[in-house]
């Protein structure tokens, strides 16, 4: 059935994937294949390699190699207060219903370089619940982690971000929360006061406390179907009763082992709540 | 038999690019297919990214399979499937699709490209790809994959398409198992 050319692809990039594993314990084996053969093919581009297997033996010998690579494999660009819609209703019918807790939990999984972390403060403070939250933004690339801390962000995006913030709802203007500084912009050291930078993997960790919100969008889109279930299953034994996960627009559960532990409460949003049992 | 292709028995699924000009040939395409087409037929078509997507319901008036926006891991079923707007669509295995939010493929995203060569890497000789009007050279590496992995590839007859590039720019790339004029191309769909 399979071509033959890409039955050894596939094989190669079974083995380079292992091999990453037991090299540097990062785990794509249940990362969804159509993806990965994507990701493999740029990052054999970019590292002159003509096989899987040749980019491999630079990956086991080479750590610099693998980190650079690692790009390749995980990260995605995002943008602040992407799909506003879905900001609004955090906005309008979610952070209601958390300002009922005395303390506010949330964790933003997979969190690239932070646009989506950042929103989510800037959110918070204008509902005036940014003083009792914490924020967990975790994800599995050091690089992106350092990006997402930094809260820095080219200039040439700002225009975008801020059309998207009005869009959501933004109660002032996206240049309060911002100071220039070279060729971009510093968001306010004030909103990560109360955000937790962690390296955290979906596919290897476990729970490490309860939320009362998990945002995690587009970020299984890359996960094979056995560790989208994983994923969601940390989500459900995270999140406190009706707690809520947010996905991607194009994202959904119903085609998971855990359909039933959630329900919609933003379809359009793609906003679920735990179900209590 | 690339000119007997039958595409009820012939294929496991028929992938279809469009951009500049393509939202009228497919319109003309989709509505050939009977409603008892056993093939999964999938989608990426150009638009502006701030544009909310109607196309899937702009054509299902139109379709007598049923239409609709892919969803991450879907299962692949009878039916027309549309790439969503500012995803690239992706087949996952024999069985699914999936969604992928990686950069643009020269600018667009959706992207032809990606969908091409995932759907050759699963569907191989069981694959039929056809590259429509567009002014874009997106679909080129696709169409190459598809030819490479022993799948089928018609495209639309440049002088016959709203933009001529796209399917010029395909086939002085990689070639094609029939260049044909949208007419013939809905002829062939007619006749599944």
């Amino acid at each position: 059935m399979k071509d033959q050319e890409v039955e050894l692809f596939d094989m190669e990039v079974r083995l380079l994937i292992e091999a990453v594993y037991l090299r540097y314990h990062y785990d794509f084996r249940n990362y969804a294949v159509s993806s990965l053969r994507r990701r493999m093919r740029h990052a054999m581009m970019r590292f002159g390699c003509e096989r899987p297997s040749d980019l491999q033996h630079r990956l086991l010998h080479e750590p610099d190699v693998f980190a650079q690579a690692l790009q390749y494999f995980t990260v995605q660009v995002s943008e602040m207060f992407r799909d506003p819609g879905y900001f609004l209703a955090l906005r309008q019918q979610v952070l209601p219903v958390l300002g009922t807790y005395p303390s506010i939990k949330l964790w933003v999984a997979g969190c690239s370089t932070g646009e989506e972390v950042w929103s989510l403060a800037i959110l918070l403070a204008e509902e005036g619940l940014l003083e009792r939250s914490l924020i967990y933004a975790t994800d599995i690339n050091p690089e992106s982690l350092k990006l997402a801390e930094a809260g820095a962000f080219a200039l040439d995006r700002i225009a975008g971000f801020s059309r998207n913030y009005v869009a959501a709802g933004g109660k002032r203007s996206l240049s309060d929360y911002y100071t220039g500084a070279y060729q971009g912009v510093v968001f306010d050291r004030g909103l990560k006061k109360r955000i937790v930078f962690a390296d955290h993997s979906l596919a290897t960790d476990s729970v490490f406390s309860e939320v009362n919100l998990v945002s995690c969008r587009n970020v299984l889109i890359y996960f094979n179907r056995g560790l989208q279930d994983r994923a969601v299953g940390l989500f459900r034994d995270a999140l406190v009763p009706r707690g809520f996960l947010g996905l991607g627009s194009k994202e959904s559960l119903q085609f998971g082992m855990h359909a039933h532990d959630f329900e919609l409460c933003v379809p359009a949003q793609r906003l679920y709540r735990k179900v209590v049992a | 038999m690339n000119g007997h292709l039958d595409l009820r028995h012939d294929v496991d699924a028929i992938v279809i690019g469009g951009s500049a000009g393509g939202v009228q040939a497919l319109h003309a395409l989709l509505a050939q297919l009977p409603a008892d087409f056993p093939v999964p037929v999938l989608v990426v078509l150009h638009l502006p990214r701030d544009r909310p997507s109607q196309i899937a319901d702009l054509l299902a008036t139109h379709c007598a399979l049923p239409v609709r926006e892919a969803i991450d891991k879907m299962p692949l079923e009878q039916g027309v499937v549309f790439a969503p707007p500012d995803y690239h669509l992706l087949v996952e295995d024999e069985s699914s699709l999936a969604l992928s939010m990686d950069e643009p493929v020269l600018f667009s995203r959706p992207a032809i490209d990606p969908l091409f060569v995932s759907a050759a890497a699963v569907f191989s000789r069981r694959l039929l790809a056809i590259l429509l009007t567009g002014a874009s050279a997106d679909g080129s590496e696709g169409v190459a994959a598809v030819r490479r992995a022993g799948g089928t590839v018609w495209i639309q007859q440049p002088d016959d398409a709203v933009a001529s590039f796209m399917p010029a720019a395909a086939l002085a790339h990689a070639g094609a198992e029939a260049v044909l004029t949208l007419k013939d191309l809905c002829e062939r769909m007619a006749a599944a």
